[in-house]
């Protein structure tokens, strides 16, 4: 069985993914289409999504630790602060930003 | 009217609710099936309560202290917080994935699960109920420092402030600061400066002087 390659790299910019797909996912809606910088590879996970429903959770989707500016995520965060938001986010939410 | 053989304060009646919520029920009807049919006894769902309830904050505060004191074994925890953390014979078998995350003089991190109440309980134990609660959850991820603030801590505007929301497989712990002040003391002496709060990220480890 082949394995999957991971398909960011840290440094790379992302954006995650708008939807609400029926029944259970790990995606807050408040960091939906927002675009930050992949930070670290966590290694391939089964997928929640379908573990919710008793499925086996395959294939396993990459995990990426994302990092975001907070001023990027909230219009109203105070401009000069240096605040970020880190978010482990599996790659089917990501897209090439 | 209750007798009692041993002096004692007066005190509130003990009561419970009279009434289990929708989702209490829920659980206990499944428990018993899950029970009637065999696939787990109902010892080992005390043992594994037991066993939960036998985790405290003590676990992750001597991790804490030997980081503190060892750079080594920092370096280890902050390369693979699971395998470190079971040099401390700390079972963490049911631990997806532990995350060591590190404050220092520039950054403060605080960790939070939007989405439910994912916590490092296999080293910190149970979370605190604040932590569980919709408006922690809601508000630290939009206002870190406000909510830091409610909680003491006011932190200068050049410190980055990281807000780690665990969605995922992914548990983290806030290796605090050392505090200044703690030079010559051993790992059991600091151990007792981290606290709970201190590795959830809303508050800073103890001082020596903090009674």
């Amino acid at each position: 069985m082949p394995t999957l390659a991971a398909k960011f790299k840290p440094g790379d910019k992302v954006r995650v993914r708008v939807g609400s797909p029926p029944g259970h996912f790990r995606t807050p809606a408040y960091i939906q289409g927002k675009t930050g910088l992949v930070a670290a590879v966590h290694g391939a996970f089964r997928n929640p999504e379908s573990l919710a429903y008793g499925g086996a959770g395959i294939p396993k989707q990459f995990l990426y630790l994302v990092r975001f500016e907070q001023t990027q995520v909230w219009e109203q965060y105070p401009a000069p602060l240096p605040d970020t938001l880190f978010i482990d986010i599996y790659e089917h939410w990501l897209e090439p930003a | 009217m209750h007798e009692h053989g041993h002096e004692h304060d007066a005190h509130a009646p003990i009561t419970d609710r009279e009434e289990l919520t929708y989702y209490e029920k829920r659980v206990y009807a499944i428990q018993s099936l899950l029970i009637e049919k065999g696939i787990v006894t109902a010892d080992e769902i005390r043992r594994a309560v037991e066993d939960m309830d036998s985790r405290t904050p003590a676990l992750g505060a001597q991790v804490v202290a030997r980081a503190w004191v060892d750079p080594a074994f920092k370096a280890r925890l902050l390369a693979d917080a699971k395998a470190a953390v079971a040099e401390f014979g700390i079972d963490t078998g049911s631990l997806s994935t532990l995350v060591a995350i590190e404050n220092t003089g520039k950054l403060h991190n605080v960790v939070v699960c939007t989405l439910c109440s994912c916590y490092p309980r296999t080293i910190l134990g149970v979370p605190p109920d604040w932590y569980k609660s919709l408006s922690y959850r809601s508000r630290v991820v939009v206002d870190p420092r406000g909510v830091l603030r409610e909680f003491g801590l006011e932190l200068e505007p050049d410190i980055e402030v990281r807000v780690y929301d665990s969605t995922a497989d992914m548990r983290y712990l806030v290796i605090p600061a050392r505090p200044s002040g703690t030079e010559g003391m051993s790992e059991e002496q600091l151990a007792k400066l981290v606290t709970r709060d201190s590795m959830i990220g809303v508050a800073k480890a103890r001082t020596p002087n903090q009674p």
